[in-house]
């Protein structure tokens, strides 16, 4: 057996009839970051809803640390997912608690352990993200990044194997985009993680992760190390490591012709 | 011209068909929500908490409605009464007023519209932010950890509201009729205390108020937890929130009030 935390074959999915994936093929080992991108409408969020198990596959396996996701009842999934940590894109902070109580939230459901025990944890995992000193703020009075800091310390509460990241970099300023993007790796390997990082940021993403899969179109369509990435030939990984504006992608919408839209076809 | 009656038909079909679903919908949230209502024992301060934000911060609204609501019975009657020459049973006709029917029901209807609609919106508003999604990936059932304790907090609340409401307007009433108007102070007490019957009137009035909190917190839970993860969409669940439950309490009144007074 591979060393693979995360590993998926054929996966198909759709709503209703609109197909989503159309037959995924993606592994990621452990210890590893892994990227997967692609751009808006891709199925990319879809496939880290799967991983999560918030939806079900219509065809296909996909297995986290040897269980099949779509074969878990209700409590296997809970129970999966007490070793899983998600970063939502805004962070997804219970903003009726403080920066600590949002820390602290799940090692009081999960756990039985003394106040004091989940005080000084609550600060290591803060710590971990530099904001031990925030832990009294309420979460209406962090800025963006500082909020996606506090979200990652909280994914990490429980010490989970695996870190699944939605669009991190959505929206934050040079710095935050630097620092959260460097916090994904230094976690990933001081805690022994997997992290699977849902992003369309490409730059900030090849900095760090270790293998990147680009979905198009509900297919992988290219994969590699960053390196091989930044090499590739392929024209939609071309178009999209260099941001271009036409290409595989197109720039318009499909319409009829300009012309015709325009009625100057009898002029 | 059949087209058109064909679609008119078709409309009331989807309507009807989205009604009955919606009521089995919400049928199974409410029972979900009863199974999953175990964490209330094991860790109160979840419900406490919500009596707080249910019950304490509706104390004013329902204080002052209830002190204006009785001033006016005692007004009202008053006029009505002297006619018969019945005016010491003043105490008689805001008593029971209040303790079979406006208690429970403006209260009800009160409690709707600031603690109903404020659990809409709250719920609403985790959802269309992700915390209700994050909770989830948490392990943690949102069911159990935010409905649960909201339903059991608002229920408890309720009846409390309705009781404190009640004695509000008989404060109102009393002071209009004893202290403004003249009422003699023992007839007025004493009238009160012979006529109100704690079974049939005082019970039956509290039936109402749970029937009531139990109706209205349903509505506002489940609205919240089906509203639409957009400011839309949470704008008009907390509508549909207050306009469904005040429906609700006047028709359940009804039903209770026939049930309990008339012996259907």
């Amino acid at each position: 057996m591979s060393g693979n935390l995360v590993e998926i074959q054929g996966l198909h999915f759709a709503y209703g009839k609109r197909p989503i994936l159309k037959g995924i093929d993606l592994s990621a080992r452990k210890g590893q970051v892994v990227a997967i991108m692609g751009n808006s409408g891709c199925g990319k969020t879809t496939l880290f809803r799967l991983i999560s198990g918030a939806v079900k596959a219509t065809q296909g396996t996909l297995k986290v640390d040897g269980l099949n996701v779509g074969d878990l009842d209700q409590d296997g999934l809970y129970q999966l997912r007490r070793r899983m940590g998600v970063l939502f894109q805004f962070g997804a902070l219970f903003t009726d608690m403080s920066v600590f109580d949002n820390v602290a939230f799940q090692m009081r459901e999960h756990t039985d352990l003394p106040e004091a025990m989940i005080r000084d944890l609550v600060l290591m995992k803060l710590n971990a993200v530099g904001l031990r000193g925030a832990h009294d703020l309420m979460t209406s009075e962090l800025s963006g990044g500082m909020a996606r800091r506090v979200a990652l310390a909280r994914a990490i509460a429980l010490d989970p194997m695996l870190i699944l990241y939605d669009e991190p970099f959505a929206g934050l300023d040079p710095i935050s985009l630097g620092v959260i993007g460097n916090l994904i790796r230094r976690l990933t390997d001081t805690l022994g993680l997997t992290s699977i990082v849902v992003t369309h940021d490409v730059q900030e993403s090849l900095k760090m992760v270790d293998y990147v899969y680009f979905i198009s179109e509900g297919m992988v369509e290219a994969q590699g190390t960053p390196a091989e990435i930044k090499a590739s030939g392929l024209p939609f990984v071309h178009q999209f490591v260099h941001g271009e504006e036409d290409g595989p992608v197109l720039f318009h919408y499909p319409a009829d012709p300009y012309p015709a839209d325009l009625r100057l076809s009898h002029a | 011209m059949p087209e058109r009656v064909i679609g008119g038909f078709r409309k009331i079909g989807h309507r009807t068909i989205d009604g009955v679903w919606r009521m089995g919908v919400s049928t199974r949230f409410f029972l979900l929500t009863l199974m999953h209502s175990g964490i209330c024992l094991r860790r109160p301060q979840l419900v406490i908490r919500e009596i707080f934000s249910a019950g304490v911060l509706s104390l004013i609204i329902i204080i002052v409605s209830g002190l204006f609501v009785g001033m006016v019975l005692g007004l009202q009657g008053y006029e009505t009464l002297q006619t018969y020459g019945s005016e010491e049973a003043l105490g008689i006709l805001v008593a029971l007023s209040l303790v079979r029917e406006l208690g429970p029901v403006v209260a009800a209807l009160l409690f709707a519209s600031r603690a109903g609609s404020a659990i809409t919106a709250e719920i609403g508003l985790m959802k269309a932010t992700e915390q209700i999604a994050a909770m989830e990936m948490m392990a943690v059932d949102p069911i159990a950890r935010v409905v649960a304790p909201r339903f059991w907090g608002a229920v408890i609340s309720m009846p409390l509201l309705a009781a404190l409401f009640s004695a509000m307007g008989i404060f109102g009433g009393y002071l209009v009729g004893v202290v403004m108007i003249g009422v003699d102070d023992g007839a007025f007490w004493s009238q009160m205390q012979s006529a109100v019957d704690f079974r049939e009137d005082i019970l039956n009035g509290v039936i109402k108020s749970v029937v009531f909190g139990v109706a209205v917190t349903v509505v506002a839970l489940f609205e919240g937890y089906d509203a639409p993860p957009t400011a839309e969409g949470v704008s008009r669940a907390t509508t549909r929130t207050v306009v469904t439950s005040s429906l609700a309490i006047l028709a359940l009144d009804f039903v209770l009030t026939a049930l309990m007074f008339r012996g259907v």
